[in-house]
């Protein structure tokens, strides 16, 4: 994958990416306005972060206070290494019980384990029941948000996509008509599903219990009707103790949308009697990451989404440009951890402006850790080779005054004499829509040496 | 004052009127300057394109040449960012430390050490302020938007000690401009997009000039107002303040 390369196609369509810009910063000032009823809200990130930080010191212990606790509570737990494994268990337990259809709520952690192909492939149909995320199903589609799966799409397009599938009004793209329609078909879907799937938002150590948020409360529709219930989630989901969902519940909400709290806050303790719920702990390269110093609070992540609303670059190349399921400023630092190669430009998909650090409701240092990962792609290999022999030469030549001040004067000297047509070039990508600076006579160091005679 | 004016290298070769200003406006506020003729770049184009290593001959030569003086002054928020938060590459030495510590962006003196609240200068223009981003929330020269603090902005308030200058505000105070070093060209569409944007912002509340910082976000922007003929002026905030028209 490359970001440049899928963030200047994006931008062909002018009028599209900023419409793209627009629908972001709205939800961005939302969560302005929100955050700012709280007068302590500077105090309550710091105290988000440092509970995060605590956890990931403490993984292990709590891990496994969770697990003995949710067991307690009948909850059967089950641990994944990786994908593949987190994939085959909630396999089995489908099988175990002749699951045709399962219905699943919003879960990242399923898109990064690609559950859904992989059952679908063993005969299983498997239903996206979050609003955005089954309009992205139905396209055929990965999203393009975490927060708000279809962002990317007008309600024209989702006119024409329900028209198609799910059978509405040709050119009917009134939003009430379509989440009606909407509605209604995944209301069937509920009903004649045999499993449900849900993510996590927050797994309380202490209590063994789990927290799903949603605005559609079809997480809670789809757990309550079928007999089985599979919750599947991160290492780094826990949570050590239940009263501190009172500090992360108040910043999810108003970091995601802006609202105060999720429509639904749904806590899981036990499964009802004569059905099962099972938790699946997945591991998938967490602890790889977690024993990089530099990069491991990117695992305090609760999956707000702010950092993409707030990211001018995001905002203008869209959520598929980055090629990984989370995208995004936090995308950008959690992709290299996982394929080095693959994602090489993500880190480099950024100004470093900050305002994904400055947004972020746990304090990820997000725009240090892209300074960063930037210095671990160049060791690694993996930057463009004119661009590694241009810093070689600009290395160089900083060094050593004489060379640099001999550059600077034919520099300038070429940029005065050349041709335009020689200067802006197909290779000159800054003088594609910009003008080059107008090189002055004397550099200021010459002008100092003319005017000011130093010794 | 043992003070040394630390020149960016595309502010030496590309615009050295705004260093010959930051010189002006400093030795009016009564410093004595030094200009050490053998500096050359602090090593931030290298080090955030991806390669610190090509970067430690030039950050070496920066400390060599700075850190004799009591206070280094640049007239760029990022430079002096670079020099404060990522010098600690060189280690835990005493002229690093040193380095890093009395390195300052030039409102950043002018508003910590100077404490200036008064300027002798006239400039009666409609001022768009662009907040470059290192500035704004690595040195925290101004109170983000993403933030909950009390407000504060020391580059505003320099510029409102200017007679008939107007700040404007703008419909999004603190967005990037998409400069972003080698991101100007690695990232060509979507930093062009980001230029418009910005300048489309500043054009609608009517200002005259547009100023900042950094002259590497402002190069930017100008290269991008001067392809569009837009109708404004593009200037580095020393200018301004060292008496207006340049």
């Amino acid at each position: 994958m490359n970001h440049p390369v899928a963030a200047a196609k994006f931008n062909e369509d002018a009028a599209r990416t900023q419409w793209h810009d627009e629908a972001l910063w709205f939800v961005r000032q939302k969560r302005d306005r929100a955050s700012r009823t709280i007068p302590e809200w500077e105090a309550l990130r710091e105290q988000a972060s440092q509970i995060k930080a605590h956890v990931l010191a403490n993984l292990d212990t709590y891990l496994e206070e969770f697990e003995r606790n949710a067991r307690a509570n009948g909850v059967q737990v089950h641990w994944a290494q990786d994908a593949e494994e987190h994939n085959r268990i909630v396999h089995s337990i489908l099988k175990r019980h002749g699951v045709r259809k399962l219905v699943k709520s919003k879960s990242m952690l399923t898109e990064e384990c690609h559950l859904n192909p992989y059952l679908e492939a063993q005969g299983i149909e498997v239903i996206d029941t979050d609003l955005g995320e089954r309009i992205v199903q139905l396209a055929r589609q990965a999203p393009s948000h975490i927060v708000m799966p279809a962002i990317h799409f007008r309600k024209e397009e989702i006119g024409e996509l329900f028209h198609d599938r799910l059978g509405t009004e040709a050119g009917n793209a009134d939003p009430q008509y379509l989440t009606e329609a909407a509605r209604q078909h995944l209301r069937a879907q509920f009903l004649s599903a045999d499993a449900a799937l849900t993510g996590v938002n927050f797994a309380i150590a202490e209590t063994g219990g789990f927290v799903v948020c949603t605005n559609e409360g079809n997480a809670d529709l789809g757990a309550h009707l079928a007999p089985v219930h599979i919750a599947c989630m991160g290492l780094e989901k826990i949570i050590p103790r239940a009263e501190h969902l009172g500090v992360f519940l108040r910043l999810l909400a108003r970091s995601a949308t802006g609202q105060a709290i999720t429509t639904y806050s749904s806590h899981f303790h036990r499964p009802r009697p004569g059905t099962e719920m099972h938790i699946v702990l997945v591991d998938n390269v967490r602890t790889e990451h977690l024993a990089r110093e530099d990069f491991r609070a990117a695992l305090k992540c609760i999956r707000c989404g702010a950092c993409m609303n707030t990211c001018p670059v995001y905002r203008r190349s869209g959520g598929h440009s980055y090629g990984y399921v989370v995208p995004g400023p936090i995308g950008a630092i959690l992709a290299p951890a996982r394929d080095l190669k693959t994602y090489a430009t993500l880190p480099f998909a950024s100004t470093l402006c900050g305002s994904c650090s400055d947004v972020c409701p746990v304090k990820i240092d997000i725009h240090t850790q892209l300074y960063k990962w930037r210095q671990v792609v160049t060791e690694a290999g993996f930057l463009p080779r004119e661009k590694r022999l241009m810093l070689r030469l600009a290395g160089r030549l900083f060094k050593y005054p004489h060379l640099y001040q001999a550059a600077g004067r034919w520099g300038r000297r070429l940029l005065r004499k050349l041709p335009r047509r020689m200067l802006y070039t197909p290779l000159n990508a800054w003088g594609r829509a910009r003008e080059l600076p107008e090189p002055p006579r004397q550099s200021f160091r010459e002008w100092y040496i003319e005017n000011r005679k130093p010794e | 004052m043992n003070v040394a004016l630390f020149v960016p290298c595309y502010i030496d070769q590309l615009y050295p009127r705004v260093a010959v200003a930051t010189l002006h406006l400093l030795e009016k506020l009564g410093c004595t300057v030094h200009v050490p003729l053998n500096q050359t770049c602090c090593g931030q184009p290298m080090a955030n394109a991806g390669s610190e290593r090509d970067s430690l001959g030039a950050m070496h030569h920066f400390v060599d040449v700075f850190h004799r003086y009591d206070y280094i002054i640049t007239p760029s928020g990022s430079c002096a960012l670079h020099v404060k938060e990522h010098y600690d590459t060189l280690g835990e030495r005493v002229d690093v430390r040193h380095v890093r510590a009395r390195t300052y962006e030039l409102s950043q003196f002018l508003t910590d050490v100077l404490k200036v609240t008064s300027l002798p200068a006239a400039f009666p223009q409609k001022v768009g302020l662009h907040a470059s981003c290192h500035g704004l929330r690595g040195l925290r020269l101004a109170c983000s938007s993403e933030l909950h603090a009390p407000p504060y902005d020391n580059v505003r308030r320099l510029l409102e000690l200017v007679d008939g200058l107007e700040v404007v505000d703008l419909t999004r105070p603190d967005e990037c401009c998409g400069f972003g070093g080698t991101f100007a060209v690695s990232e060509e569409a979507v930093s062009v997009r980001m230029g418009i944007d910005r300048l489309q912002d500043h054009l609608e509340h009517g200002v005259d000039v547009i100023t900042g910082t950094d002259m590497s976000c402002l190069m930017h922007l100008e290269g991008l107002a001067r392809r569009s003929r837009l109708p404004v002026r593009i200037l580095h905030f020393a200018e301004i303040l060292n008496g207006g028209s340049a």
